[in-house]
């Protein structure tokens, strides 16, 4: 495999040394290898008790009645709490406080929170959480995204979630050519491996410290002080170790109940979920039906795209509102396209709620928008890779919502080098028996193994957008020469407490770099680590507090030891002058003296967009493609997925060893969303909430990732010249592998994840239910668009 | 056959964990073992992840056999030699040639999995110090990552074995 | 300890007993540890079959002596959970546990496996697969009775296991077919796994295998080319469902395709090379 190779080229190979585009090793990594990294589940303090919550098992109904002195009766049972038991506002949620802490009089989802119980032992929580008796009036619940709009409301906020259009050009301009297609994706769930957990300490000043997993401390902070009816300042949050998040971890879990189990109870309360609760626990992937109508000229040039989307999310809003702006805004493609009517709707049904994961809307459309280019390339009898060169994005080219991009987008480069990709050796004759479709069932027949190859790009915003002031929050701090980094950024396993210290090595000369708790107290926000934003923004605020500590030092030692300013360097923990006549060990210079800076990093802002969908929403665009490779069963349908190549739109390798963690982990995802990981609901019900039946990639499913180039071209406007580089991975990859299978099968292959029976079946000549088949989606209703 | 000590419905035994007797009280019968060495043992290097023996993020070494903890009675280990993530890890601040290589590789993100990976790891270089790729992958494949989408693990199970070349 | 206990419930390797407990479903109140009995553990041959310990694990199954002997159940025992699950799992906790999708069955069914089970009071019994298995989850084990072992006779013809999975590692069975060819006794066997209740003895489509043999060639008869009515008859003896896994037209689509390439695949014979396993 080439990978490292490659990323040698980009950076540097010298894995002992510590800055900017260096592997740098994780500050984390030795107790993560030693068993003795204390992730939120590993917790304990002294007196504890265990929290349990008890969650609705319908996904509509109405509560008469909640009984709880069954609970009571169980020896050990220190706290019960329902609706009633809340202090301050009985709901909560990242956009709009829509999702209540308990179901008091109605319950919207299978799994919605009704009580919570604290007792002496886990199991006899559960056991009392179980003895509380909920009178439901089950209801109908309304599953059907579709039905939606027009259903009885579910919520008094009403069933419509977000709607997001945009009109660009002209409604009757359209090309000579003309593909139209209805897509549909899944229900996918992040599936991080360290179920959520936390501990709540109550505190002498009747506030509470919060130990917890999570992607954002402050807005976590937020929500809890209101519900609680607590000044912010009694609620701390402290960061424990995240086992993995992809989005799930954005909206509270169990924060709130847990917080007042403590202060209830009057000690500390520890709650972890069991994997069948965490599969209840957090939002999930929106599921998406998709009409496209692409058309273009004889050249393949796109004159036009129309796309309804519809998404479903669930019972309560979560960030459904930024998932239909994004879906929207990046709903063609990477792909000029002087006219595009796009609606996208997220609407509320009485399913599990969704929300943010790992690409966040763009991964949806990307499904759809990559297989209507390569039902356009077929139409028009053009190579596929080529008609996307013919379309894509440059630099100074205007994006449907009317934003120019002004920074970096290599995307020809992206699509020209991961095309050139050499395949990989072997086909199905070759290959190990166990390599095979069907692996070690032994099921294949190499004589009808196909292998196929399919191609994907796709693109999103990196930060915020639309107006959002986001910032984050950075404290360095230099006390006898050494340094201390504090955020309140959180890690979520993907290396952004390795690149702060890479930074402050860079800036102050110095190899050690101690990193402050990661805390509400006495530290302003970072900022959610989601949206790819992570480098950018902290990375940021540490840069820039690093650099103005690093300017009051050295002003301070030329004053100090009357030196010239000017050519005084700091390396190798050592203070220098450019002639060689300064040379102080950084301790010694800096004896006694304590520098301290906090700096806040903003980008620069965004607008909302219009009534017409227009405006400069975003901050800045990541672009990668993918070209996967298959196996195919065609009898039996099972897919072994051979070979993802990919090239990704980097700005700036900062770690290549953790960039490559990235690339390889977003492509796991989205194999995984390609051919196997799918809630599967029945009337709002999840069917498979385990490891058993909501399947991942295992070690013998995941391929070889070739990452043939990383395109380092430094954005500007990022203060390290870098993209953020989590998202881009899981956006066209699924696409990509999805396009291959249709290659070796020739079937059209509308949903994701493809099962064995939409391959076999369809190619045995009877369709099986709910393979391919257009579903009833929003085709283009005219009074809807101009 | 032994039958366990009870008091009422609570069980007390000792286990040998990691080459030391490790004595267990007033533990209820139903307890795994995953449940016993982290709760009652403080040895909290095994992970919980499914409790089902689908992710192998509680992995440990019984007589020899890599199992999964959480599918196994706490009480029926009495007489086994228990080996965690802790017994393969070197005394102060050390590691060892496989925890190197999964840092030196990056094969640690989130870290969730990778006491069980090494674990896992570790059983197979002991019964095969050279394996295959796919040798590798059909080792691991009871040892779920979400993160890394398991590049690096082979990378850094191949640098470790390179580390016993003859 | 049945006698002291005879509500003591039955833990072999735990890979289905604890996961109901995890789960809190199953709270036991006294537990018999079978992996301590000693007479269930390993396998024994005996007079031209091999008794199989009901404590005998997937990974002993495919040891090389014993998957010399019982082919076709190392190929099923590999396609067992993970490696950690086959060092626990047995073929007792398989028979025991009865689901409809366990690994072993279907050729366990094949090979006409017979079941001895032991009660307490010193009696033991002998059945059969069908008679063992009632039902999805069922057995005809009475209180205080467990199972002692498995027997199958050895170096029984040629034997096939294919099982298909919705990924290549720790994955119920969506379907399986273990076929075994029997040329001394001109018989062919097939079992369906994941596709009924218990698992299910095609005989149609095994009467229709035999006539189209040429037992002296060793070799498919004229025809041979087109198997469409024997897979037509396996297909027809599935009884199988939908379920969130699968549905059961791709179920009974799968154990015709499965049970066709498994047919054939016994007249390969040493031309198809059997990759080297790995421990």
């Amino acid at each position: 495999m080439t990978t490292l190779d490659t990323l040698a080229e980009a950076g540097t190979t010298d894995r002992t040394a510590q800055g900017l585009g260096t592997s740098a090793r994780r500050p984390d990594g030795r107790p993560k290898v030693r068993g003795q990294f204390a992730f939120s589940s590993d917790l304990e303090a002294k007196d504890m008790l265990w929290g349990q919550l008890l969650r609705s098992p319908h996904p509509s109904a109405t509560i008469r009645h909640i009984d709880v002195s069954g609970a009571w009766r169980i020896p050990g049972v220190v706290s019960v709490l329902t609706a009633d038991d809340v202090p301050g506002r009985s709901s909560y949620g990242l956009d709009y406080p829509d999702q209540p802490v308990f179901a008091s009089d109605v319950a919207r989802y299978a799994g919605e929170p009704v009580a919570a119980v604290a007792a002496d032992h886990p199991v006899t929580a559960r056991r009392a959480a179980e003895a509380i008796v909920v009178d439901y009036e089950v209801r109908e619940p309304l599953t059907d995204s579709e039905a939606a709009l027009t259903a009885e409301p579910i919520h008094p906020l009403g069933n419509e979630l977000y709607r997001q259009t945009i009109r660009r050009g002209d409604p009757a301009a359209t090309g000579v050519v003309s593909v139209e297609g209805h897509y549909e994706t899944g229900m996918q769930d992040q599936a991080f491996m360290g179920p959520e957990s936390g501990l709540a300490v109550p505190a002498a000043d009747g506030g509470v410290d919060l130990y917890i997993a999570t992607q954002w401390l402050h807005v976590d902070q937020d929500q809890i002080a209101a519900c609680l009816g607590l000044p912010l300042d009694l609620v701390r949050v402290h960061l424990a170790g995240v086992g993995g998040a992809f989005g799930a971890r954005e909206d509270l879990s169990m924060q709130v109940q847990l917080c007042l189990l403590a202060l209830r109870s009057g000690r500390p309360v520890k709650i972890v979920y069991s994997r069948e609760e965490s599969f209840h626990g957090h939002v999930h992937r929106h599921p998406a039906r998709m009409w496209y109508r692409h058309t273009a000229d004889a050249t393949g040039r796109l004159v036009s795209v129309e796309a309804r989307i519809l998404f479903d999310g669930g019972a309560y809003l979560s960030s459904s509102t930024a998932v239909t702006l994004n879906a929207a805004c990046f709903a063609n493609g990477p792909y000029k396209v002087p006219n595009a009517f796009v609606d996208c709707t997220a609407v509320r049904t009485n399913n599990p709620p969704c929300g943010a994961m790992r690409g966040f809307g763009a991964v949806q459309v990307c499904f759809a928008h990559e297989a209507q280019m390569d039902k356009l390339a077929a139409a028009l009898s053009i190579d596929p890779v080529e008609l996307r060169l013919l379309n894509a994005y440059a630099p100074g080219d205007e994006l449907i919502i009317g934003q120019v991009l002004t920074g970096t987008a290599p995307v020809a480069e992206v699509i020209r080098a991961c095309a050139a990709a050499p395949l990989p050796p072997g086909s199905p004759d070759t290959v190990p028996e166990l390599a095979l479709p069907g692996g070690a069932g032994r099921t294949a027949e190499r004589r009808r193994v196909r292998r196929g190859v399919g191609f994907a790009v796709g693109f999103k915003n990196l930060m915020f957008s639309a107006g959002f002031d986001d910032y984050s929050t950075a404290r360095c701090r230099l006390e006898d020469g050494q340094v201390t980094i504090t955020t309140a950024a959180v890690e979520v396993g993907q290396g952004l407490v390795t690149l702060i210290q890479q930074i402050a090595r860079d800036v102050l000369g110095v190899d050690e770099v101690a990193l402050g708790e990661a805390a509400t107290v006495g530290i302003g926000s970072a900022g959610s680590t989601s949206a790819s934003r992570q480098s950018w923004m902290t990375g940021g605020a540490v840069d820039s507090a690093c650099r103005t500590v690093r300017e009051r030092l050295l002003s301070s030692i030329a004053q100090r030891f009357e030196v010239p300013r000017a050519g005084l360097e700091l390396a190798s923990g050592r203070v220098v002058s450019a002639d060689g006549s300064f040379n102080v060990s950084l301790s010694e210079a800096a004896a006694g003296e304590v520098l301290e800076e906090t700096a806040v990093f903003r980008h620069p802002g965004t607008a909302e967009l219009d009534e017409n969908g227009q405006g400069d929403a975003h901050v800045s665009f990541a672009f990668a493609a993918h070209r996967a490779v298959v196996d195919v069963d065609l009898d039996l349908g099972l897919v072994k997925v051979v070979e993802v190549a990919t090239v990704q739109d980097v700005g700036r390798v900062l770690n290549p060893v953790q960039l490559l963690g990235q690339l390889e982990g977003g492509i796991s995802q989205g194999v995984g969303f390609a051919v196997m990981e799918e809630i599967v609901l029945d009337k709002g019900k999840v069917r498979n909430p385990s490891f058993t039946d909501y399947i991942i990639p295992t070690a013998l499913d995941m391929p070889p990732v070739r990452v043939e180039a990383l395109i380092e071209q430094p954005e500007p406007g990022s203060p390290l010249g870098a993209k953020g580089a989590g998202e881009p991975p899981s956006i066209s990859s699924t696409a990509a592998v999805v396009a291959a299978i249709r290659n070796a099968t020739g079937l059209e292959l509308a949903r994701t994840p493809v099962r064995p029976q939409d391959i076999a079946l369809a190619l045995a000549g009877q369709p099986s239910e709910g393979a391919g088949e257009a579903p009833a989606t929003p085709s283009p209703a005219k009074e809807a668009m101009p | 056959m032994e039958q366990l000590s009870t008091e009422g419905s609570l069980l007390s035994y000792t286990l040998r964990v990691n080459g030391r007797d490790r004595p267990v009280s007033d533990a209820l019968i139903e307890e795994n073992l995953l449940y016993v060495l982290r709760e009652r043992l403080g040895l909290r290097g095994s992970k919980n992840a499914c409790e089902q023996g689908e992710c192998g993020a509680c992995s440990v070494i019984l007589d020899g056999r890599l199992e999964c903890a959480c599918t196994v009675l706490a009480a029926s280990a009495v007489g086994r030699e228990v080996v965690t993530v802790e017994g393969l890890t070197p005394d102060g601040d050390g590691l060892s040639d496989l925890q190197e290589a999964f840092l030196a590789e990056g094969a640690v993100q989130c870290g969730f999995c990778t006491p069980g990976l090494v674990v896992s790891v570790h059983d197979l270089l002991s019964r095969n110090p050279h394996p295959t790729e796919l040798e590798i992958r059909e080792a691991i494949s009871g040892n779920l990552c979400r993160c890394t989408g398991y590049g690096r693990i082979l990378a850094a199970v191949k640098v470790a074995e390179e580390m016993h070349q003859p | 300890m049945l006698e002291r206990s005879p509500e003591a419930e039955l833990l072999a390797g735990g890979t289905d007993f604890m996961v109901e407990v995890n789960a809190g479903l199953r709270r036991p109140s006294a537990v018999l540890c079978l992996g301590r009995i000693p007479e269930i553990a390993g396998w024994r041959r005996e007079d031209g079959h091999v008794v199989l310990g009901a404590g005998l694990t997937y990974t002993e199954m495919m040891e090389p002596e014993l998957a010399g002997l019982v082919p076709g159940l190392a190929r099923a025992a590999r396609t067992v959970g993970s490696p950690q699950i086959r060092n626990a799992g047995t073929v007792g906790g398989n028979l025991g546990t009865a689901s409809p999708a366990g690994d072993s069955l279907p050729l366990l069914a094949a090979l006409e496996a017979t079941v001895v089970v032991g009660h307490l009071a010193g009696t033991r019994r002998t059945l059969s697969l069908s008679q063992l298995l009632t039902g999805p989850k069922r057995t005809s084990l009475e209180p205080g009775e467990i199972i002692l072992e498995v027997r199958v006779p050895a170096n029984f013809g040629t034997q096939e296991f294919l099982k298909v999975g919705t990924r290549n590692a720790m994955v119920i069975a969506v379907a399986s077919v273990a076929v075994v060819v029997d040329w001394v006794g001109h018989g062919v066997r097939i079992a369906l796994g994941s596709a009924g209740p218990v698992v299910i003895r095609a005989t149609d489509a095994e009467e229709l295998a035999e006539s189209r043999i040429d037992w002296e060639e060793r070799r498919l008869a004229a025809g041979e080319d087109d198997l469409s009515d024997f897979v037509d008859l396996v297909r027809a003896a599935a009884r199988p469902i939908d379920d969130h896994r699968s549905t059961a037209q791709y179920r009974r689509h799968a154990v015709g395709v499965c049970a066709e390439r498994a047919l054939r695949r016994a007249f390969q014979g040493d031309d198809r090379k059997e990759e080297p396993w790995s421990s």
